[in-house]
């Protein structure tokens, strides 16, 4: 047996500890150690985008971080986006666009769907298809994903008015 | 209301077309929703497969002593923890599936027949443990060459990989085994004479590279196998039935001591129509008293399950001055992977479905390969088949000067016609979806230099078959749905949208749920576009049966006979004029009330649904290719569908614009690559290219609504048919962009550079 080494992070917001081999990769150590399992492991590579989890403010496919690396970081996951029992407008635009089938790439589609509009509060449909490319979807064709994303980007900006 | 409705409801509708919050959408979009490796249980183990390095080779031994001994490890399996099954042919719905040849390809035994082929499974208390083990189960293999092409491995002197293996549906049976499983024909006419009528005739020769489905959530199950033989399974799975039965025959277990609980699933298009995992975490849980999981790596989704044919197409055409086509000759050749059962019968039966030829032929070969044996993928066979005849009718239409949809137009299949397949249509909104696209205005949109447009049709069965449906009413009136069926799509909504309507309540008081195979009667698995269609008729039977109970538990109360109460709004009405006075029973009232009335409010349907009325699809495809690169963008797409009645619109729409994703990714990047040792060399999403959202512009879908009377609200399948024509639509815009015919899927850049710098 490998040693496991003791990490200390953030996540959602909250003070989580865990245990972690060398080689644990964060995404199985959010779903396996601390039972978050609304990330998901389509291909472990960096290229679905099904794990995408926020970092100190950045996107990163959280299958290609070592969980060691997550010492002392703020990480937030989908399991974060909802305000207690009330939806977060992009959830909220998915569900009422449809922009859902299967429902598997759905967390990561959201989590990233939340960088571009934390960095991006008005982009264009061709910027937000460019920032999701990382996020594979294979059941909508990403029509309604990409309506619903600016369909919440412009809620979200009325909001702010 | 009669009992059973003699035709489809599809006026004064309150639910059934419009768009409510999906029933399990809040779960899906916060994370919740359990898929199959979301699923654990205490004291579980890592169950991972060894596989073979090698496309085509005997193993001559397994050594798994030295995994056994590794502390940790609990179980080590081979085929040898397995009945060997004589050849039976299943019949499991879109396809038959031989029970021996789906054991061998959980589990090879005597022989490897692709790379990636399973051949020892462990079982241990961590995933760097079993990955240990695996490293220590020693393999010794005799390797033999290998084919992988469809056409090389149907030659007389290609390595055979079945010695029992004899071509059925030739005339006289052959002295000598061969990779060509089957040989299907379908005739009609005189062939000769017909292309000796035509005017012109075009020809041509197409390919299509293997692909894969390509769900982006890898196969996942956990098992358990108790010490007096009951067992459960969790699994990610289009049927929990399919599962159970299939586990059954593997181990030679009892179904009823199999309990299988869908997980939700994380996409499936055909290929989690079979198993893989679960058999294998069975025996390793029975090996080992402890619950194993099973999760696949995304290499080992693409070297060991899926995908469909590779698949060689010849079409030649032969029509009038006027474009009527008097005959068509069409030769398939579909690669079925390590064992028999490509999906060549569907894509025969469907080549021609869109036209009324008079004289034609279609022969159609099932050919082994050293590749993944293929698995359904939506509308099985029909993509590859229809590349070639629509690719064909496009050259048709420019050969004599005319517009590809009034070509399509003129030999269009209607109501009466015999289907080149066999039965004669009815009530099928094929015109309609071809008006839809002649009509609009993309059709005629201006296009640029370097532009093409390209037109398409398409075609699928749809399919009925054995459904279960329950409905119970809950003591405040609310109500629960419970099937058999995965919802992949979005069922639940359509399923609780069409028990809502039956029994006058809003949607939020419909609760669907999909159970475990001990909780519901059998349904055939979640394929063929037959959820909507037969669940959907159980569903809607289930509730109608509540509303003749619930008219009969009123007349009781107002002690009227029951033909003086109707059922209206959600409540019984008494159209007794004289005790119109004791106002609406609604069905909140009535379940307060049901312990006096004849108990517990509910009921449930099993039936076989018939009458699963044929789609038909007609798609409109912009492109431009860049000169210098060859790289093809997907400019504008338009796809009209008839779908009988879209009973939940967006997720009709969200089908075809999924199966369009789908096609243009196997038109422009998808394929598998095989080294030259039958290796895939691109077992992986970055590799394997399938469709980015920068990919793809808007699809713009149109929902053709020719209602079909064999539905209580009308409804035929949707899902399939958008992945039909889109491979064609592509070819024929890459076409029309540069002149020249492209014949080779996928049209990847360096491809069509070719083409344009030898133009």
């Amino acid at each position: 047996m490998t040693s496991r080494r003791h990490i200390s992070a953030t996540v959602n917001g909250d003070p989580v500890e865990f245990l972690s081999e060398a080689g644990t990769t964060l995404l199985d150590a959010l779903r396996d150690e601390l039972g978050l399992t609304g990330s998901k492991e389509g291909c472990g590579s960096g290229d679905c985008g099904a794990c995408s989890v926020i970092v100190d403010g950045r996107l990163i496919c959280s299958c290609l971080m070592l969980a060691a690396e997550a010492e002392g970081r703020r990480i937030e996951t989908i399991e974060g986006m909802a305000d207690g029992s009330t939806l977060h407008p992009l959830q909220r635009k998915f569900l009422e666009h449809a922009a859902l089938q299967c429902g598997f790439c759905t967390p990561g589609l959201l989590v990233a769907a939340k960088a571009l509009l934390d960095a991006n509060p008005d982009p264009s449909e061709s910027e937000t298809r460019y920032w999701l490319a990382g996020n594979l979807c294979r059941c909508t064709g990403y029509d309604k994903v990409i309506r619903a994303v600016m369909d919440a980007a412009a809620e979200l900006r009325q909001a702010r008015v | 209301m009669s009992e059973v409705m003699d035709r489809p409801q599809t006026l004064n509708l309150k639910v059934v077309g419009t768009r409510p919050i999906r029933p399990d959408g809040a779960d899906k979009v916060t994370g919740k929703a359990t898929f199959g490796a979301d699923f654990s249980m205490p004291g579980m183990l890592v169950g991972k497969i060894k596989r073979s390095p090698h496309a085509h080779a005997r193993i001559v031994s397994i050594d798994t002593k030295k995994a056994l001994a590794l502390a940790g490890v609990k179980a080590v399996i081979t085929a040898a923890d397995f009945p060997d099954l004589a050849s039976e042919e299943y019949e499991a719905g879109e396809s038959a599936a031989n029970l021996r040849d789906l054991a061998l390809n959980c589990m090879a035994r005597g022989k490897v027949l692709y790379d990636g082929h399973a051949v020892a499974a462990v079982a241990a208390t961590s995933s760097s443990i079993a990955d240990a083990a695996l490293a220590l189960i020693t393999v010794t293999y005799d390797v033999l060459p290998h084919v992988i092409d469809v056409e090389a491995a149907m030659e007389a002197g290609a390595p055979v990989l079945h010695a029992h293996l004899f071509t059925e549906g030739l005339e006289t049976k052959p002295d000598r085994p061969s990779n060509i499983a089957k040989r299907n024909e379908l005739m009609r006419g005189d062939l000769e004479a017909g292309f000796a009528q035509a005017e012109v005739t075009v020809e041509g020769r197409y390919t299509t590279a293997a692909v894969h489905q390509g769900y982006i959530e890898p196969h996942a199950c956990v098992a358990a196998f108790a010490p007096d033989g009951q067992c459960q399974v969790w699994s990610s799975s289009q049927g929990q039935f399919m599962v159970r039965t299939y586990c059954a025959k593997i181990l030679g277990l009892e179904a009823s001591n199999i309990r299988v609980t869908p997980t939700e699933i994380g996409g499936g298009f055909g290929g989690k129509t079979t198993v893989y995992l679960e058999p294998l975490a069975l025996a390793l849980s029975r090996q080992s008293g402890a619950p194993v999981k099973m999760v696949m790596t995304r290499e080992e989704v693409f070297r060991a399950t899926g995908p469909t044919s590779g698949a060689v197409i010849e079409v030649k055409l032969g029509a009038k001055r006027d474009g009527a086509i008097t005959a068509a000759r069409v030769v398939l050749k579909y690669q079925a992977g390590a064992f028999p059962g490509s999906p060549v019968g569907a894509g025969s039966m469907t080549a021609l479905a869109c036209y009324d030829v008079p004289n034609f032929s279609v022969t159609g070969f099932d050919v082994v390969t050293n590749s993944p044996k293929v698995a359904a993928y939506r509308a099985p066979g029909a993509p590859i088949s229809a590349f070639g005849v629509e690719s064909a009718m496009d050259d048709l239409a420019r050969e004599l000067g005319m517009d590809p949809i009034a070509l399509r137009r003129k030999n269009a299949v209607r109501d009466g016609v015999k289907a080149a397949y066999g039965p004669t249509f009815r009530n099928i909104g094929y015109l309609e979806t071809l008006e839809a696209i002649a009509d609009h205005p993309h059709y005629k949109a201006p296009l640029g230099p370097n532009q093409g447009r390209g037109v398409a049709v398409g075609f699928w069965f749809n399919v009925g078959g054995e459904s279960t449906a329950a409905v119970q009413v809950g003591e405040d009136g609310s109500a629960v749905v419970v099937t058999g069926n995965p919802d992949i799509g979005g069922s639940r909504a359509s399923m609780a949208m069409m028990a809502a309507e039956v029994l006058g309540l809003p949607i939020e008081k419909v609760r669907p749920i999909v159970a475990d195979t001990a909780s519901i009667g059998f349904s055939m698995l979640t394929g063929g576009s037959r959820t909507t269609f037969a669940t959907g008729m159980a569903v809607t039977q289930a509730a109608q049966k509540i509303v003749v109970d619930l008219k009969r538990r009123a007349a009781q109360i107002w002690d009227v006979p029951v033909e003086q109460v109707d059922w209206i709004n959600g409540a019984a009405v008494c159209l007794d004029a004289a005790k119109a006075d004791k106002g609406d029973l609604t069905l909140a009232a009535l379940a307060a009330q049901s312990a006096r009335t004849g108990g517990p409010i509910g009921a449930q349907v099993s039936l076989t649904a018939q009458g699963a009325g044929p789609g038909f699809g007609a798609h409109i495809c912009d492109v431009e290719v860049d000169p210098e690169t060859g790289h093809v963008t997907i400019l504008r797409y338009t796809a009209a569908q008839d779908v009988g009645r879209a009973i939940h619109p967006a997720y009709v729409e969200g089908q075809i614009q999924g199966g369009v994703a789908q096609g243009i990714g196997w038109a422009l990047n998808e394929e598998y690559v095989f080294d030259s040792e039958g290796r895939m060399e691109n077992a992986g999403f970055l590799d394997y290219r399938v469709p980015v959202a920068s990919d793809l512009p808007m699809i713009e879908p149109i929902i053709v609504e020719v209602a079909n009377p064999r539905h209580p609200f009308g409804a035929k399948g949707v899902g399939e048919v958008p992945i039909v024509p889109p491979l064609a639509a592509v070819a024929n815009a890459v076409r029309a962009a540069i002149g020249v015919r492209m014949t080779d899927l996928p049209l990847s850049p360096p491809k069509i550079r070719a083409v344009i710098d030898a133009r």
